[in-house]
């Protein structure tokens, strides 16, 4: 569903950000991408949700090939992820509620079809009680919350996750892994970059590495390596 | 389009000041138009004025036959240049001339022969009252075998001329200025509310949606601001006409189609603004 062909990508300043990566994501999995602060981690997902060109190689994301698409087909690829960052991204003027419905007013859904499905998705992410409050009477986890609610509404097939956990505490962040692991097991791809090898370690999850852009660890195809090797 | 409404009207709620100022800064910039606007029409109005006095007047022959006149002065009334033309009797000319010359009265009235032509007086029609036109009428005129003299002012029309092609250079060039200086004041606002929105407009592309539907909203507001910057620059020239027309000289005010493209022309700057704004935004990420 999600396919990395040798990409490689180089920004105009800055040197290769990504060099000869190759993977492939299926259907349902749940994927970690770690590797150091500047390994290329946000840029494979960038890629992914065509906010950033690769300069070679093939990116295909659910039946795209981005590399022919054009710029009036990325909101309909768009609208098949849901993407979730570290700074929340919500609209401060607001409220959860309405920062998710936000999410189906852009894609022209059908307007009483939508309270229901906000309040569906707020439940799920057990936030249907604050519905009404504005992000600044929100803790940074239920922010997060609203956020994953509204990457969620649209029934997205993957949800990537850039470091969703990145500006929460332990408490929190055990709660959103949990929350995005439950998304997990209802059938949704989940692909989470992350630094936090505590959580990596926890959950028994397909792992993929980067180092400075390359791709150094793919626990999928390593494993099975190690396994036929040994004896 | 309910949902672009309400985004477009949202906007006003959200960012009131920065609304506001656009709203203000686009009045005043279309003020600026408008009272050069106010300075042309009334220049154009005190042209308007002098040339109703253009006329043509054609001296008659002595013993030209009533009949013959009559039936010229039918042809004339026929050019497609000419308003009226009027008939004036040898008796009536000496008339007028008593009324009007009152310093001569003794002496026109102790003539024995009346001394004055009897003559055609000629007034064109308003879009004709160029030396141009004059000229040919008056040349036609001098054509009728009973005419002995043509008469206008040659060098007036000549002058009047001049002095409205004057004012129509100076009216395109300066009014073309400020009207591009409206337009970038304008144009830099709306990038402002852009830019102000720049976070909402990322959070809208991730979330799938597509540019039309980014810039819409934008349009709508752009073409709003501009509509009621029109409005209140209409509002703000009609004020200072009321105290120029109060306090210094009469003057003439922009008619209903005038003010509506002022109007109209705020709406249209406001769109085009904000359709270019959100463009070479859109284009950026
Ligand atoms: N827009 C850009 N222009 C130039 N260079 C960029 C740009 N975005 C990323 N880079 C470079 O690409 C490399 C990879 O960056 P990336 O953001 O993918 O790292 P990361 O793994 O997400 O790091 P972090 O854990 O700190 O978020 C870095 O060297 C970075 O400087
Ligand atoms: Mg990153």
């Amino acid at each position: 569903m999600i396919k990395f062909t040798n990409v490689f990508k180089a920004f105009p300043k800055g040197g290769l950000a990504l060099k000869d990566v190759s993977f492939h994501i299926a259907k349902g999995e749940f994927v970690f991408l770690t590797g150091h602060s500047g390994a290329g981690k946000s840029t494979v997902l960038k890629l992914v949700y065509a906010e950033e060109p690769a300069t070679s190689g093939e990116v295909r994301v659910s039946g795209f090939n981005l590399a022919e698409a054009r710029r009036k087909d990325i909101p309909r690829l768009r609208r098949r992820l849901g993407i979730v960052f570290q700074d929340f991204r919500l609209l401060e003027d607001r409220s959860a509620e309405e920062n998710v419905a936000f999410a189906l007013e852009v894609t022209g859904a059908r307007r009483a079809s939508i309270p229901a499905r906000v309040m569906r998705v707020l439940t799920q992410v057990g936030l249907a009680a604050k519905a009404q409050a504005y992000p600044r009477e929100l803790s940074g986890g239920e922010q997060q919350r609203v956020a994953i609610a509204r990457a969620l509404v649209n029934e997205p097939t993957v949800l990537l996750a850039d470091e969703p956990t990145g500006n929460l505490d332990e408490r929190a962040t055990r709660g959103v892994f949990q929350l995005l692991r439950d998304i997990n097991a209802s059938g949704t791809a989940v692909v989470m970059a992350t630094h936090d090898l505590d959580l990596v370690r926890q959950a028994p999850y397909r792992v993929i590495e980067l180092q400075e852009g390359a791709l150094v660890f793919d626990s999928a195809v390593d494993e099975r390596r190690d396994e036929a090797a040994s004896p | 389009m309910n949902l672009v409404f309400r985004e477009a009207l949202l906007a006003f709620r959200r960012a009131p000041l920065l609304s506001a100022l656009s709203v203000t800064t686009i009045a005043f910039s279309l003020f600026v138009v408008g009272l050069f606007g106010l300075v042309a029409v009334n220049l154009q109005q005190a042209l308007r004025d002098v040339a109703e006095r253009v006329e043509i007047v054609a001296y008659l022959l002595p013993g030209a036959p009533i009949e013959t006149v009559t039936l010229a002065q039918k042809d004339i009334e026929a050019f497609p240049e000419v308003q009226a033309a009027a008939f004036v009797s040898e008796d009536q000319a000496l008339q007028r001339a008593r009324t009007e010359l009152v310093e001569f009265r003794d002496v026109l009235q102790e003539l024995e022969r009346n001394p004055l032509p009897a003559s055609i007086e000629v007034k064109l029609k308003p879009r004709f009252r160029d030396a141009e036109h004059v000229n040919d009428v008056a040349e036609r005129l001098r054509g009728f075998g009973f005419v002995d003299d043509v008469r206008f002012g040659r060098d007036w029309v000549e002058k009047l001329d001049r002095l409205r092609q004057i004012a129509a250079a100076v009216g395109l060039v300066v009014g073309a200025a400020f009207a591009a200086v409206a337009i970038i004041i304008i144009g830099t606002t709306i990038r402002m509310a852009v830019l102000q929105r720049s976070r909402e407009i990322a959070i809208m592309r991730l979330v799938g949606a597509t540019d039309g539907f980014v810039r819409r909203p934008f349009l709508l507001q752009g073409a709003f601001k501009g509509m009621l910057g029109g409005l209140v620059a209409v509002g703000l020239s009609y004020g200072a006409y009321a105290l120029i027309n109060r306090w210094l000289i009469h003057a003439a005010f922009f008619s209903r189609e005038q003010a509506v493209a002022i109007v109209g022309f705020g709406m249209l700057i406001g769109f085009v603004g904000s359709a270019a704004s959100v463009g070479r935004h859109l284009r950026r990420v």
